[in-house]
């Protein structure tokens, strides 16, 4: 009895703190994305109204909408498998029987994880810059000519995917370096006994045995790379032609510029939603995967 | 292959990855150092021709970076420190102690991990709204001052704490405070310097809220400022540089001094499933 | 806001010897969170007693019923002198009838160009119509070749397309602001227009963010005209180096058949409805509004008066490159005075990017706005129709 009501007073101020703060907004998310919660509703809830599904009905029909999905999608489809082949890159190199001061290495490699996004971003607006930048500068070291990254609606998404690459790659790196030190040393040297090589090494037993790791991290890093936001704030405001424009940064017009509280509140919801049935889909590929 | 090559080989591209890596952070402290309109140059200058602090002097005489720095800071370590109280206990208690409700509520709590954030985001201002906490420290602390991510590190770590330990010590007459302060807290030491850095770098470096909540200039935050600074100023190059190495270099030293119990935070958090 | 509110703060003690039982408290807010600061404020019951407006934001606070009309105190003020002021900034603070602030500064655009690179391409003269221009555009660019341009249009900036609108005849907005007209003719042509100067190569098609610093690159010749404000007189001055002050000059806007309209913008001051010292806060704004005070203030901010008899200074008239603001602000014009106006001109700068770029001629393009713009002024419709928020 002592130690169920301390069990409740420890726990009280965490739980009454994310019941107030994350799961009451949560659910009135719900409640708002049904009214169209707006500037003059603000000012005055008697112009409130209680619109049902219209607001999911009408973004479901937006233009704006599919484009800020589909460049979401983009991101994603491309950015996940470029992040994580990157960290199981710099993983493998790192972990290298061959490499001397591994540790230096980590921590190098981690280091943009911890920067700031913003202040990275707007290092590598720089860096993208098309006549003072440095990687243009660099193409043009190669003989390629320069590209307008950022301002070409075709160049902006990869620019910002290859950011985030940089950014993140770091973070599952860690995560392969952890299961790949898990893996025993005794397994490499049956396959070397066998006469694999090392790329039969690499294929035949790191690989297999780093699939549940991959997966997680898979499934970790699309949740993530869903909400992408503060990378088109900073370098693209959204542009050029909307090119840039994520799902979250669509809400955040809709919610904090044009006071749509109603609206930005249903993308949010649609956001979650969709980030659920892809992780689901996701956990039900592995799970097939694993019992094939 | 000889191992000499593969060695070679192995390093080369160590070194690659390493350039791709520094390059842009060391590029912007280097920018930083560049009088106005250096760096609008091609081909673009890799060393400032005269050093000169002059961007931060600006910065910190005219653009209010100390204001937003003390900001910046002040944020951080009230947040690591609310997260710190309640997270430790409720993580303790969901870990070793028994009550009613526990297993639904953690069962509920685990679920509710896969909502982003944002879903709460208008809901949550309009609340703040109404608490009159808008463009206050507290608007921003509040929501951050307890989260189910860590509360979910602590208790994957007191699950290890014997409970014969804590046993004895009620044996002894000790209350649950007592036992709490006294012995789960050494224990539990360094997962809470895990969870302090975890939630100071997650703090320093949070943008949409902050950027959603503080409305007057005084109260931002460097990232939020940086950001304004960044739309107001797109031309001040060199001045954004300084901005930048201004927000990155703490939060660079911390993970420096700490990394081993970051990365322990990472690896706990990847394996919770 | 910004800058202005620590000039405000120096120009008080002046007013308290005139009222010394008058307590002034100034707050600064920057211009970037000053919206939504205000809304915010507005929404806690918090608002000033006086303050400075955007005068595009006039319609959305007065819709929200937060300001305070002005009329009669005008006709009853002896130093707010309504047919002193320039028209189309006075209208700026007219919704639906009810005037809700009193123009304090103005900032209109207009052209400023290189007189060096116009005369090398057979100029003596900037373009007084849209004809004029084109052929001065197209001039300078078959002069400086594929890697320069002759004018600056940032396509992420809405105010040289809407200027260009503002010069026809045609409303934005029909039905009192009900619905978007931007399927007329007068659209058409503006549009038309701003689509020629990028598929000629007179302009690039970029955003300002790509475009490091824009008074820097006028300099260096990267384009010859630019469209900006006043402030950008200031940035000339002091980004530019002294061999090149020489160069740069400032004209009104050419309009399609003669000297065209610009839009009116600026600042005024308004009065809160709930404030509780109207009468203190109106000898303030009288107080800043007459013509000794709004000279000091341009004195120390560049900021343009708003009235005919400040512009009487020495140092406005004679100033050759505050000349051509002082000809501009005999024609501009407001932009429409509906609380969405904001929304409305972003849709506007991303369906003419689109059309920049190819995606949707320009037919496709104004359709598709004025469908996205009714929509945007389905909420204003209905409050129309149950007769609140005018």
């Amino acid at each position: 009895m002592r130690a169920g009501l301390a069990g409740w007073a420890f726990a009280a101020p965490a739980l009454i703190i994310i019941g107030v703060f994350f799961f009451a907004p949560v659910l009135g998310a719900f409640a708002v994305s049904l009214t169209d919660f707006d500037l003059y509703a603000l000012a005055d809830l008697r112009n409130l109204r209680f619109v049902g599904l219209d607001n999911y009905l009408e973004l479901l029909e937006s233009r704006d909408f599919w484009r800020a999905l589909g460049n979401t999608c983009y991101f994603v489809a491309a950015g996940v498998p470029l992040s994580i082949g990157a960290s199981l890159a710099a993983a493998l190199l790192v972990n290298s029987r061959l490499t001397r001061l591994p540790a230096f290495f980590r921590t190098v490699f981690f280091a943009p994880v911890v920067a700031t996004l913003v202040a990275v971003a707007l290092v590598w607006r720089y860096l993208l810059h098309t006549r003072y930048g440095l990687i243009n500068w660099g193409l043009g070291g190669l003989g390629l000519s320069p590209i307008d990254w950022l301002g070409n609606p075709h160049w902006a998404m990869p620019a910002i995917i290859l950011f985030a690459v940089w950014k993140n790659f770091g973070y599952n790196m860690i995560i392969f370096v952890a299961a790949l030190q898990s893996i025993p040393g005794d397994l490499y040297e049956a396959a070397h006994l066998d006469g694999a090589n090392g790329w039969q090494e690499f294929s035949r037993v790191t690989l297999p045995l780093l699939r549940p790791t991959t997966m997680l991290v898979g499934v970790l890093t699309v949740a993530g790379y869903f909400q992408l936001f503060a990378e088109p704030y900073v370098m693209t405001e959204g542009g050029p032609l909307q090119s840039t424009m994520s799902v979250l940064y669509l809400m955040y017009e809709q919610g904090f510029k044009w006071w749509n509280l109603g609206s930005a509140s249903a993308i949010a919801f649609l956001l979650f939603l969709i980030v659920l049935a892809v992780t689901a889909l996701e956990l039900r590929l592995s799970r097939r995967r694993e019992a094939a | 292959m000889s191992p000499r090559l593969a060695r070679t080989l192995v390093h080369l591209a160590l070194g690659a990855l390493t350039l791709v890596t520094l390059v842009p952070l060391l590029w912007m402290l280097s920018v930083s150092f560049m009088p106005q309109g250096e760096a609008s140059a091609f081909p673009p200058p890799l060393l400032p021709h005269h050093a000169t602090v002059a961007n931060y002097r600006l910065l910190f005489n005219s653009n209010g970076a100390g204001r937003y720095l003390g900001n910046s800071l002040a944020l951080a370590l009230i947040t690591t420190l609310c997260s710190l109280v309640c997270n430790s206990l409720a993580g303790f208690a969901f870990a070793k102690l028994r009550f009613a409700g526990r297993e639904a509520l953690l069962r509920t709590l685990l679920a509710a991990l896969v909502i982003p954030s944002q879903v709460a985001m208008m809901p949550l201002f309009l609340m703040m709204k109404w608490l009159g906490l808008v463009n206050s420290y507290a608007g921003v602390v509040l929501p951050a001052a307890a989260g189910i991510f860590g509360v979910f590190l602590v208790r994957q770590y007191a699950l290890s704490i014997p409970d014969e330990l804590l046993e004895a010590a009620r044996i002894d007459g000790a209350g649950e405070l007592r036992i709490f302060v006294r012995i789960v807290l050494p224990v539990l030491r360094p997962i809470l310097v895990t969870l302090a850095v975890l939630t100071f770098l997650g703090s320093w470096n949070d943008f949409l809220w902050p950027l959603i909540v503080l409305t007057d200039q005084s109260m931002y935050t460097l990232p939020v400022a940086l950001a304004t600074l960044s739309r107001e100023h797109a031309q001040d190059n060199e001045l954004m540089m300084a901005g930048a190495v201004l927000t990155v270099l703490p939060v660079l030293l911390l993970f420096l001094a700490l990394q081993r119990y970051y990365i322990r935070g990472i690896l706990m958090g990847s394996v919770k499933g | 806001m910004g800058r202005e509110g620590e000039v405000v703060a120096t120009l008080l003690p002046q007013f308290q010897r005139l009222h010394p039982d008058i307590e002034v408290r100034v707050q600064q807010l920057p211009w970037s969170a000053a919206h939504q600061k205000l809304l915010t404020a507005f929404a806690g019951e918090a608002t000033p007693d006086l303050c400075q407006l955007g005068n595009s934001w006039i319609p959305e606070f007065a819709a929200l019923e937060a300001l305070e009309p002005l009329e009669a105190a005008v006709a009853g003020s002896r130093v707010v002198a309504s047919a002193d002021y320039f028209p189309g900034i006075w209208q700026t603070n007219v919704v639906a009838g009810r005037l809700y602030g009193v123009p304090w500064y103005v900032d209109t655009r207009l052209l400023f160009y290189r007189r060096d690179l116009l005369a090398q391409a057979g100029f003596a003269s900037p373009p007084r119509t849209w004809s004029e221009w084109r052929q001065m555009l197209a001039a300078i660019k078959a002069r400086v070749g594929p890697e320069r341009y002759s004018v600056l249009l940032p396509l992420n900036e809405f105010e040289p397309l809407l200027v260009l609108a503002l010069q026809q005849p045609d409303h934005l907005l029909r039905d009192d602001g009900r619905f978007g007209n931007f399927e007329s003719p007068g659209f058409h042509r503006a549009l038309e227009f701003y689509r020629e100067a990028f598929s000629n190569g007179w302009a690039p098609p970029v955003e300002n963010t790509q475009i490091p610093n824009a008074w820097e690159e006028l300099g260096r010749g990267y384009y010859s005209f630019y469209i900006s404000g006043p402030w950008s007189i200031g940035e000339f001055k002091r980004r530019l180096p002294p061999e090149e002050q020489g160069s740069w000059m400032t004209a009104p806007m050419p309009g399609p058949e003669g000297p065209g309209a610009s839009l009116a913008g600026g600042s005024s001051l308004v009065m809160f409805r709930r404030s509780r010292h109207k009468a203190e806060a109106w000898l303030l704004l009288e107080f800043l509004s007459s013509p000794a005070i709004q000279r000091r203030f341009y004195d120390v901010t560049g900021d343009l008066p708003p009235r005919r008899s400040t512009w009487e200074a020495p140092e406005l008239a004679d100033d050759p490159y505050t000349r051509a603001f002082r000809e501009q602000l005999e024609r501009v014009k407001p932009a429409p005075r509906v609380p969405q106006l904001e929304r409305i001109v972003t849709e506007m700068r991303l369906m003419a990017a689109r059309v920049v770029h190819g995606d949707l001629s320009v037919e496709q393009g104004t359709l598709e706005l004025d469908r996205t713009v009714d929509a945007v002024l389905a909420k204003r419709r209905w409050m129309l129709a149950r007769g609140a928020g005018r």
